[in-house]
């Protein structure tokens, strides 16, 4: 793999244990890690969550015809488990990927934030803190629940994600009154370097093709809430309703077909959403990766290679999660690997970053 | 930076900082206790049925699905305001790029603005007013805002490249 030499303006933008290094590596970190927890989430919980769900639905169905109170109680109890899992679980996922994309731009911003570089660091810190302790507290909602919580309804795992959200506002007002400043005309002692602007065909390319991921996204959002969206949520309440009624009427036959029905619904609801979202979440990582090209120290072949294996995960995967519906699993396995595609440019690029780093301090002597 | 560039950088901080606030006090104060009605209510439909109280149950439902159809937009909106800020921020490093003239970028930057601000408000609105007028105007009009902008932002950004 060839690499370039760096060029000494960029050097300079990307100081040893500067809050802008901290932040570019903990937010691509954040967004890998993000990533490959929902795909594993995928692959391992989602459709086996959605199995059980059904399962749980047609028990209490059968409980209903069977005029049994109590077993439709503890039914429910399971079920608000079921849900509360897989919740959580796209919750973390979601939370982390959008530190990390917060934490990259917050690194955009570093020349325009009027503060000393120490206290740069210490918000660049607490944020990055923030960023990892929110998801974390988020997963083990799950699995604390309210043990040993002196609240009726909030446990330690839900204190820790609400805390760590805390600190991320936190760091994000102390960046917008450094901004602020700065806009006020205040300068720092030592003031940062703006980001180098490289117009490569890397960057170009992920700065356009992210801008269209993103125009994409909205436009299928638009699409779904006007056309879909209602109908799906009376579908809902029309299922529901007959799913008691031929429970109640002891038509467990019927009322498992509805089950079924509201098992397809709700996948027809997740597809829409889960595509609506990546794209354009793949969109706004594009548009921030462009930034981050100058930083990676990879040849232009191979930087060219990472840009689009990022673009074609990033079309694929939505493309392929809407296509679930139709084609099943297999498209769902190919929406995985969209999003592997994804996971390993973006770990390439990091490779990159880190490579560069390295380089940076070896000449400084900052790795001494 | 020019203006429209540090009209999208402090519109889109704002913008990120108050839907962060916001799901704060909603995961806080609200959330949990509407996560309990919602799994209460299709609970209690389900019980009702088994008892054979067939009015109650239909009642239980309705009172799930009021709940969810104001959870939805609750979490959207959350949600949207962060991610229409994040995105507005990112345009604001970049604005200057834009093959547009600045009065032009200024007007693409407003409309983003004021789009990503009034879309989510509608949208938050229909909590209020379930299946107004006004509330779905503003949402459609706020998204036709954003949408519209983003498309010329795609269009500056490739006459920028050619």
């Amino acid at each position: 793999m060839a690499t370039r030499t760096i060029p000494s303006t960029v050097a300079t933008t990307f100081a040893p244990l500067s809050a802008r290094r901290l932040l570019i590596f903990g937010g691509i970190a954040l967004i890998a890690g993000g990533m490959l927890f929902g795909d594993i989430f995928a692959v391992f919980v989602l459709h086996q969550n959605a199995g059980l769900q059904s399962e749980a639905l047609i028990a209490a169905s059968k409980a209903v015809a069977a005029q049994n109170p109590t077993a439709v109680k503890d039914i429910f109890k399971h079920l608000g488990g079921l849900l509360e899992d897989r919740g959580t679980k796209v919750d973390a996922h979601v939370h982390m990927i959008d530190a990390g994309y917060l934490a990259l731009l917050l690194a955009l911003l570093q020349p325009f934030v009027a503060f000393p570089l120490a206290r740069k660091k210490v918000l660049a810190a607490l944020f990055i803190s923030g960023g990892v302790l929110l998801p974390v507290g988020v997963f083990l909602i799950h699995y604390v629940g309210l043990a040993y919580s002196p609240f009726a309804v909030i446990g330690w795992a839900s204190i820790l994600a609400d805390s760590a959200g805390a600190l991320l506002i936190i760091a994000l007002l102390g960046e917008a009154w450094g901004l602020w400043k700065y806009f006020r005309g205040t300068r720092a002692d030592v003031v940062e370097p703006d980001l180098p602007h490289e117009g490569s065909w890397s960057c170009r390319a992920l700065l356009s093709g992210g801008t269209l991921l993103v125009l994409l996204g909205f436009l299928h959002g638009a699409w779904y809430a006007g056309v879909d969206l209602y109908r799906h949520e009376t579908g809902e309440i029309i299922i529901l309703s007959n799913m008691v009624d031929y429970s109640a009427a002891n038509d467990v036959a019927r009322a498992a077909n509805e089950v079924r029905n509201f098992g397809n619904l709700a996948g027809e609801k997740a597809v829409n959403i889960a595509a609506h979202s990546h794209i354009i979440e793949f969109g706004l990582l594009a548009m921030l990766l462009s930034f981050v090209q100058p930083y990676v120290f990879l040849s232009e072949e191979w930087k060219r290679r990472w840009v689009k294996v990022m673009l074609a995960g990033s079309i694929i995967l939505p493309v392929c999660v809407l296509l679930e519906l139709r084609l099943g699993l297999l498209a769902g396995g190919i929406a995985d690997i969209g999003g592997l595609m994804v996971i390993v440019a973006l770990i390439g690029m990091l490779v990159g970053v880190l490579r560069y780093s390295g380089s940076l301090d070896t000449a400084s002597g900052a790795a001494r | 930076m020019s203006g429209a560039g540090k009209l999208l950088i402090f519109g889109g901080l704002a913008l990120a900082a108050f839907g962060m606030l916001y799901g704060l006090y909603y995961a806080v104060f609200i959330e949990h206790q509407t996560l309990d009605t919602i799994g209460g209510s299709l609970a209690g439909a389900f019980v009702h049925a088994a008892e054979r109280r067939i009015p109650e149950a239909h009642h239980a439902i309705d009172a799930y699905a009021t709940t969810k159809y104001n959870y939805v937009r609750q979490v959207d909106v959350h949600s949207h305001w962060i991610g229409l800020g994040m995105l507005m921020i990112v345009f604001g490093v970049v604005f200057d790029r834009l093959a547009f003239s600045e009065p032009t970028r200024l007007g693409i930057a407003m409309a983003l603005l004021v789009g990503s601000v009034v879309f989510p408000m509608g949208v938050i609105l229909q909590t209020i007013n379930h299946g107004g007028f006004f509330p779905s105007a503003l949402a459609v009009t706020g998204s036709a805002l954003v949408t519209i902008a983003l498309a010329a932002v795609t269009v500056g950004f490739a006459r920028a490249n050619s």
